[in-house]
C-alpha cells in the first residue's frame, strides 16, 4: 500500500456548504478525507465548531465528520443490520423501498451497495460529510438522486461537506466551491 | 516396569530411518527434516533427561524456578515464530510470553499449592512435568489465536474501518473477529477433553500405566491435567487476545496494521 505524504494544507468549510476536491490520482485526496475522519496519523489540528478532534472521544467525532469510502463494505446477512438508526425518507430519497432492509447485503449491486452505504452513513446525521467519489459506480439517475439528496441534508441540517469527484459536470452542478489538490499542496479554484 | 536398551531404541530408529529412505525419493527435503528432528528428540529428551536427574536429586526452588523459566522464554520464542504477520518490536515477543505466565504460571502454583499439596510444593518432579503440560498447551492456543487475529485483521481491515467509520468503539469493530480467534485457541482443548477415552488415550496417562501405576489413578492425574490445561490455555488466549487487541488500536482507536511486521 503506497501511501501518498500530504503537506501543509489548510481550509475551512462553512455550514450548509458544499465543496468539491478535486485533483490527478496519487496526490493524497483520500489520505486527507481519512485523516479528517481520524482514521490515520496525522499531524496539524482540525476543529469541529470550534471544538478540537483531540478534545471528542473518537467515537463522537467518526459520528459526526463522516466518512464514506469508495468502496462500501458490509459484514453482516441483512442490509438492515448495519444501521444504527432507520430513517425511512432517506431510502425513499435515494429510490429504494422500505424493504430494503431485508435485502441480502451479498447480492447488493454495486450501484445499490454505494446508495445504501451513504444512506448508512446519514443516519448518523454527521455534522460533516466526507465522500471519497460517490458517485463513481452510478448510472446518470442514481447520480442526480445522490447530489439531490446530499444537496438536502446539507441545508436542513446545516451540515457541510467535502466531495471528492473528477467530473467537470458534477462540479458544475453540485459544488460552492472547488478545491484542487495536486503535487503542490491544495489551492482554491476561483469558479469560472 | 520394563528397562529399555539403547538397542531397544535403535531398533525403533530403524523404523524411522526406513521412512526417511522411502520419502527420500518423493520429497528429498522433507526426508533430511524427519532425520533432522528425530535427532533433536533423542538430544533434547537425553538432555532434559539428565536435567532433570540432577534436579530432583537437588530439589530446590532456586532450580525448579530457573527451568521454568527457560522453559517460558523458548516457550515464547515459538509463540513469536509460528506467527504470519507479528506484532512489530517488543511486542512481538512480549504478549505470547506476558500471557502465557500469567496464566499457566497462576495455575501451575494453584495445582500444586491447592489440589496436589506436596511438601515442598515446587518438587520438581511434581512442578517441571505439569508446567511443561501447562506451557506446551497453551502456547499453542496462544499461537493459534494471535496468528487468527492478526491475519484477520489485516483481511478485514477495511471491514474494521467502515464500522469505525459508522462511530463503532474500537472492541465493537473488532468483536466478531475475536470471537472466532478465542474460538480457534480454545478449540484443540475442547476437542482433546470431548474426545479423551474414547478416541485417544492422554499420553501423561499411557505413561503412569507403562510405570506400573493403578489405571484408575492414573486416569485421576489425567483429568486433573486436562482441567488445567483447558483453564490455562483459555485464559491465556484470553489474555494474548486481550493485549493484542490493545495494541493493533491507538489511543485514538484507529487501527494500526503498522504495527505488525511487514
Amino acid at each position: 500500500m503506497s501511501r501518498a505524504a500530504l503537506g501543509d494544507l489548510s481550509f475551512s468549510l462553512s455550514e450548509s456548504e458544499l465543496v468539491c476536491l478535486s485533483g490527478p490520482s496519487g496526490t493524497g485526496k483520500t489520505l486527507m478525507l481519512r485523516s479528517l475522519a481520524d482514521l490515520d496519523v496525522s499531524q496539524g489540528s482540525v476543529y469541529l465548531q470550534g471544538v478540537q478532534r483531540e478534545q471528542m472521544p473518537p467515537t463522537e467525532w467518526r459520528r459526526q465528520v463522516g466518512y464514506l469510502a469508495a468502496e462500501s463494505r458490509w459484514w453482516s446477512e441483512t442490509v438492515g443490520e448495519h444501521f444504527p438508526r432507520v430513517q425511512a425518507d432517506i431510502f425513499n430519497q435515494l429510490g429504494f423501498e422500505d424493504e430494503v432492509l431485508g435485502w441480502q447485503a451479498e447480492r447488493l449491486s454495486s450501484g445499490e451497495r454505494q446508495r445504501l452505504a451513504l444512506a448508512r452513513l446519514l443516519s448518523n446525521q454527521p455534522r460533516i460529510l466526507l465522500l471519497d467519489e460517490p458517485t463513481a459506480n452510478l448510472d446518470p439517475v442514481s447520480t442526480q438522486r445522490v447530489e439531490r439528496l446530499v444537496t438536502d441534508y446539507l441545508r436542513r441540517n446545516r451540515a457541510a461537506c467535502l466531495w471528492v469527484t473528477h467530473a467537470a459536470d458534477q462540479i458544475q452542478r453540485i459544488a460552492s466551491r472547488v478545491l484542487y489538490l495536486d503535487s503542490h499542496g491544495l489551492a482554491e479554484e476561483k469558479p469560472a | 516396569m520394563i528397562q529399555l536398551s539403547v538397542f531397544d531404541l535403535s531398533l525403533a530408529a530403524l523404523l524411522v530411518l526406513a521412512l526417511a529412505l522411502t520419502s527420500a525419493r518423493i520429497y528429498p527435503g522433507l526426508a533430511k527434516q524427519l532425520l533432522v528432528a528425530a535427532l533433536r528428540t533423542a538430544i533434547q529428551l537425553t538432555l532434559i533427561g539428565l536435567v532433570l536427574k540432577a534436579l530432583f536429586a537437588n530439589s530446590h526452588l532456586l532450580w525448579v524456578g530457573l527451568l521454568s523459566l527457560l522453559m517460558l522464554v523458548v516457550a515464547g520464542r515459538e509463540v513469536m515464530a509460528r506467527q504470519h504477520r507479528r506484532f512489530a518490536g517488543r511486542w512481538g515477543y512480549g504478549i505470547g510470553v506476558v500471557s502465557m505466565f500469567v496464566s499457566s504460571f497462576t495455575v501451575a502454583l494453584f495445582a500444586l499449592i491447592v489440589v496436589v499439596g506436596n511438601e515442598p510444593w515446587y518438587q520438581p518432579q511434581y512442578a517441571i512435568p505439569l508446567l511443561g503440560m501447562l506451557l506446551g498447551n497453551t502456547m499453542n492456543g496462544i499461537a493459534l489465536a494471535l496468528d487468527r487475529l492478526t491475519q484477520s485483521a489485516w483481511e478485514q481491515r477495511d471491514v474494521i474501518e467502515a464500522r469505525l467509520m459508522l462511530g463503532y468503539s474500537a472492541s465493537e469493530a473488532v468483536s466478531g473477529i475475536q470471537q472466532q480467534v478465542f474460538r480457534s485457541g480454545l478449540i484443540p482443548i475442547i476437542n482433546a477433553m470431548a474426545a479423551a477415552g474414547i478416541v485417544s488415550l492422554p499420553g501423561m496417562m499411557t505413561g503412569q500405566i507403562l510405570a506400573g501405576a493403578e489405571p484408575v489413578e492414573a486416569v485421576k492425574y489425567q483429568i486433573l491435567i486436562m482441567f488445567l490445561v483447558s483453564a490455562g490455555s483459555g485464559f491465556g488466549t484470553l489474555a494474548a487476545v486481550h493485549l493484542a487487541v490493545r495494541r493493533l488500536f491507538d489511543e485514538r482507536q484507529r487501527l494500526r496494521l503498522d504495527r505488525l511486521q511487514r
